[in-house]
């Protein structure tokens, strides 16, 4: 009888169930991290600390924006205890709500550039990456288009449908921060206006803008330097490449991917071992093998033929003052760039 | 085939509407009531919270309520329900009359293959069609030599409402299958001997008789597109979903509280509006003698249109998703760095749905039994309140049960329990749906013959109750197996971190691009998914 059969499907299922269950019922301390950082970029290096220190590390996998509100949100309850930020703004906006604990100097003097470091050593930046606008030359000829000579051309008619954008991710969001910070709000509530009046093409995440200028989707789109590099490891022929706005344009900022320790952790010497790992050599050469980002201390070379980080024409910015998420946050919700 | 119970009774044409007379023979009641009521006020905790945060919210909130914007995100929501209902209901008549009615050949196969669909994840479906079907997809490549460029962007709502219909149509074909084959044939016949074509008797008269199913089956898909998070979230199409993921994921509670009431009240003005619209008419037979074995309708000419029709169904719904599934498995694009293996994916999986099925059902149970054999209007209640899951999109409970735990069950934040919890809430109705139908089969004799042989209320509710309905509990357990296996947003939200499931994969390997390492889940969910229905409809169809 069929019910029969349903029963003995129910205990095999149970069983499967109850097998796993060990897996899932562990109690052993370990080491909390919310990473704003995409699991791909992070994920293996946190696996290395953890095989190298015996260290157990749990990660909260999010955007950077959402994963810092949820901090703001948990508040002192917040169960995690390194936050990992691909932007030195969200990081910012922690250390602006004074629950960050501060780094000791041993730790913040692994990167040179203090424009990559807290400058009340709250956070500590971990490796480099440029804003880029990331192309497709055959396409772009098709069109006869030029490339632009600033990140505020892109509004101009003739790229109208045209530009990829990613308007929740962190980098992005930065990237309108500075632009508020040095342009003013009107300014940039006005380029996002004229961007979704152009039909700017909204994607959930960088990775997917590239392969949208790669299918020939799109042919240019507003990403972070490194993704494209990702594609070209698996695909060398990818004609795809990066372009870097002159003259020291807002659309050129040069941001960090970076780590800070929560004041309400009570595992401190774990996370700031975590910490130091992930400014050691070999992490860092991790960072510039295998994410194609900058890695932060001398002793290190990007690995790919990437312009030196000194030689972007970056805008002049501090990367502190980046920290109001929540202002530019809604101000992308109220421009309709998520519709 | 009797396959109508893949939908739950709350949504079927056919449920009885009256009640046994009220004698209280089976189990205590009061403990009945008891877990009962607090099986509800767990149900209430997501409502409830909400309306905290949405007051809360204050000016701010009515603000919110009242932006040009928020408007925009209702009329999406309306537009692509509308749509989709329409498109889904127009496929689905005619692939249920002809895998029902018609000498189609293998019509047997191409019903299986098109319920099928069902067991496709809306996500999916939205990321193999936007692959297929997208700009420089595979249906462009195809086209390459005749000069096509590029095709237009299917994001939007084109392709929400495009994915959509091929994963609701099969909601309408089962009852609209269910209905035709119990259509009087002597009511056909009368219309052919007057004189009526082949289309007139259908149109005229087949179709009539489809309305409660019809209705009913459109329900479904309405209430389905109105909660979906995945498909629309894919082809970014800004529904209420989409919107109160994005207030949840930034963990903005007062904008998302108020988005989500607003669904809530949505979706109930949309059950209110189909009991009041739902026809009286008479749609049963009143001529004396038995109903007699229906005619098959022979299609002639139209056979290979017929069957042309149902293969393209067919390869919309199941065929093009398989079919980039297996061309990402082979292909080699870049994939994930995070290898996950298989096995991991699948125990958490299975073990979560198993564990959620096993506490929804246990849970269910002593609602099903006061729905079935209750009268009081404090069970009736009860009932009712218990049902809630069905108006409650998995966006909406698992913003509240975040926004809750975090704030105030810190020992719940981000553990299974309040996963499992998210699970039962909205899965609920299905459990208590197909155990009350099977309770309600019971003839209420046998317990009272139970009793007055010597039983307390208790031994007659283990044994004689329960086990009776035992077809009934088993149903419940796997549709609830089956759709906790599927879940998307309130598996997000409420993970334990680091717990992944197939549906998390899939989901984290579309967020970042990573397209091949979609296949090996993707095919997985399905591949289990199917068996679990398998199971089900061949308990159907051998039930007494």
């Amino acid at each position: 009888m069929s019910a029969t059969r349903i029963t003995l499907f129910s205990l095999g299922v149970l069983l499967v169930a109850l097998a796993g269950a060990p897996a899932l019922a562990d109690d052993e301390p370990v080491l909390t991290v919310y990473s704003g950082r995409n699991e791909s970029l992070i994920g293996p290096i946190l696996a290395q600390f953890s095989e190298d220190t015996g260290i157990a590390v749990e990660i909260l996998y999010g955007g950077t924006s959402a994963v810092a509100n949820q901090i703001l949100t948990e508040g002192e309850n917040s169960p995690a205890d390194v936050f990992i930020a691909q932007d030195g703004g969200a990081l910012g906006a922690l250390a602006a709500a004074d629950m960050l604990q501060a780094l000791p100097e041993a730790t913040l003097s692994r990167v040179l550039d203090a424009a990559f470091v807290s400058p009340a050593g709250l956070w500590v930046g971990l490796s480099g990456r440029a804003r880029v606008l990331v192309y497709n030359p055959e396409l772009l000829d098709e069109m006869g288009l030029e490339l632009p000579g600033s990140i505020l051309d892109l509004t101009a008619d003739k790229w109208r449908g045209l530009v990829g954008w990613a308007p929740t991710n962190a980098s992005f969001v930065a990237n309108v921060t500075a632009m508020r910070v040095l342009l003013g709000d009107c300014d940039a509530e006005d380029w996002l206006a004229a961007m979704i009046a152009n039909d700017a093409q909204a994607y959930p995440k960088n990775t997917p803008i590239v392969q949208a200028v790669i299918n020939g989707e799109i042919p240019v789109g507003l990403v972070n330097h490194y993704y494209l590099y990702r594609f070209l490891a698996e695909d060398p022929e990818i004609t795809a490449t990066l372009h870097f706005f002159p003259g020291g344009d807002v659309g050129s900022l040069i941001n960090i991917a970076g780590a800070a320790i929560l004041q309400s952790s009570d595992r401190q010497d774990l996370a700031l071992q975590l910490v130091d790992y992930l400014l050691s050599d070999s992490a860092q050469a991790y960072f510039a093998a295998k994410t194609y980002e900058y890695p932060l201390v001398t002793s290190v070379d990007p690995s790919v033929d990437l312009p030196a980080l000194a030689d972007i024409e970056a805008p002049e910015i501090d990367l502190s003052d980046l920290d109001d998420l929540q202002g530019t946050l809604e101000m992308i919700e109220n421009s309709g760039a998520l519709d | 085939m009797q396959l109508s119970g893949i939908i739950p009774p709350r949504f079927r044409s056919d449920r009885r509407q009256g009640r046994l007379p009220a004698r209280w023979h089976v189990g205590n009641r009061q403990l009945l009531q008891a877990i009962s009521l607090a099986v509800v006020a767990c149900v209430m905790i997501p409502v409830a919270y909400l309306v905290i945060g949405a007051v809360g919210a204050g000016q701010d909130g009515v603000d919110y309520l009242l932006r040009t914007r928020t408007i925009l995100i209702v009329s999406n929501s309306l537009a692509l329900m509308l749509a989709t209902t329409f498109l889904a209901t127009l496929i689905a008549i005619p692939f249920a009359w002809l895998t029902g009615r018609c000498d189609l050949p293998a019509r047997q196969v191409f019903l299986a293959l098109g319920l099928a669909a069902m067991v496709i994840p809306s996500y999916l479906t939205a990321v193999t069609f936007s692959e297929a079907f997208g700009p420089k997809g595979l249906l462009q490549s195809l086209l390459e030599p005749l000069g096509v460029d590029r095709l237009p962007n299917i994001k939007g709502f084109v392709g929400a409402t495009l994915t959509l219909t091929f994963v609701t149509f099969p909601y309408v074909v089962l009852p609209a299958r269910a209905a035709l084959l119990q259509a009087d044939r002597a009511l056909e016949e009368a219309g052919h001997s007057l004189g009526l074509n082949r289309w007139q008797v259908f149109r005229q008269i087949t179709l009539p008789q489809l309305r409660p199913a019809l209705s009913a089956g459109m329900l479904m898909t309405a209430l389905y597109c109105l909660s979906d998070f995945g498909a629309v979230a894919v082809m970014r199409f800004n529904a209420f979903t989409r919107a109160i993921f994005i207030q949840t994921e930034s963990f903005r509670m007062d904008k998302a509280s108020v988005l989500g009431l607003v669904l809530i009240a949505l979706t109930m003005l949309l059950l209110l509006l189909q009991s009041r619209l739902h026809s009286n008419g008479r749609h049963y037979r009143i001529g004396t003698g038995a109903s007699r074995e229906l005619q098959t309708v022979q299609l002639g000419r139209l056979k290979l249109p017929g069957v042309l029709f149902c293969a393209a169904v067919i390869f919309m719904g199941v065929a093009v998703p398989l079919l980039v599934l297996f061309k990402w498995l082979a292909g080699h694009m870049i994939t994930s760095p995070i290898h996950v293996p298989l096995d991991t994916l699948a125990q958490n999986t299975v073990g979560v749905s198993a564990a959620s099925a096993l506490v929804v059902s246990a849970a269910a149970l002593p609602l099903a039994l006061l729905a079935a054999r209750a009268s009081s209007r404090f069970d009736r209640w009860l009932v009712k309140l218990a049902y809630a899951g069905n108006v409650l999109p998995g966006i909406v409970i698992a913003l509240a049960l975040v926004f809750f735990a975090s704030q105030h069950m810190l020992s719940l934040y981000q553990t299974l329990p309040l996963l499992i919890l998210g699970y039962a809430i909205r899965f609920l109705p299905y459990s208590i749906g197909a155990t009350e139908s099977a309770l309600e089969q019971i003839n209420p004799r046998f317990e009272e013959s139970a009793r007055s042989l010597g039983l307390t209320a208790r031994e007659s509710l283990l044994r004689i109750t329960v086990p009776l309905a035992r077809a009934g509990i088993l149903a419940g357990l796997a549709l609830v197996f089956l759709n906790v296996m599927k879940e998307l947003p309130i598996t997000l939200i409420l993970r334990p971190i680091g717990f992944r499931t197939f549906a998390t994969r899939i989901w984290s390997a579309y967020d970042e691009a990573f397209l091949s390492s979609i296949a090996l889940p993707g095919l997985a969910l399905i591949l289990v998914s199917a068996s679990v229905l398998f199971v089900i409809l061949r308990q159907e169809k051998t039930a007494p």
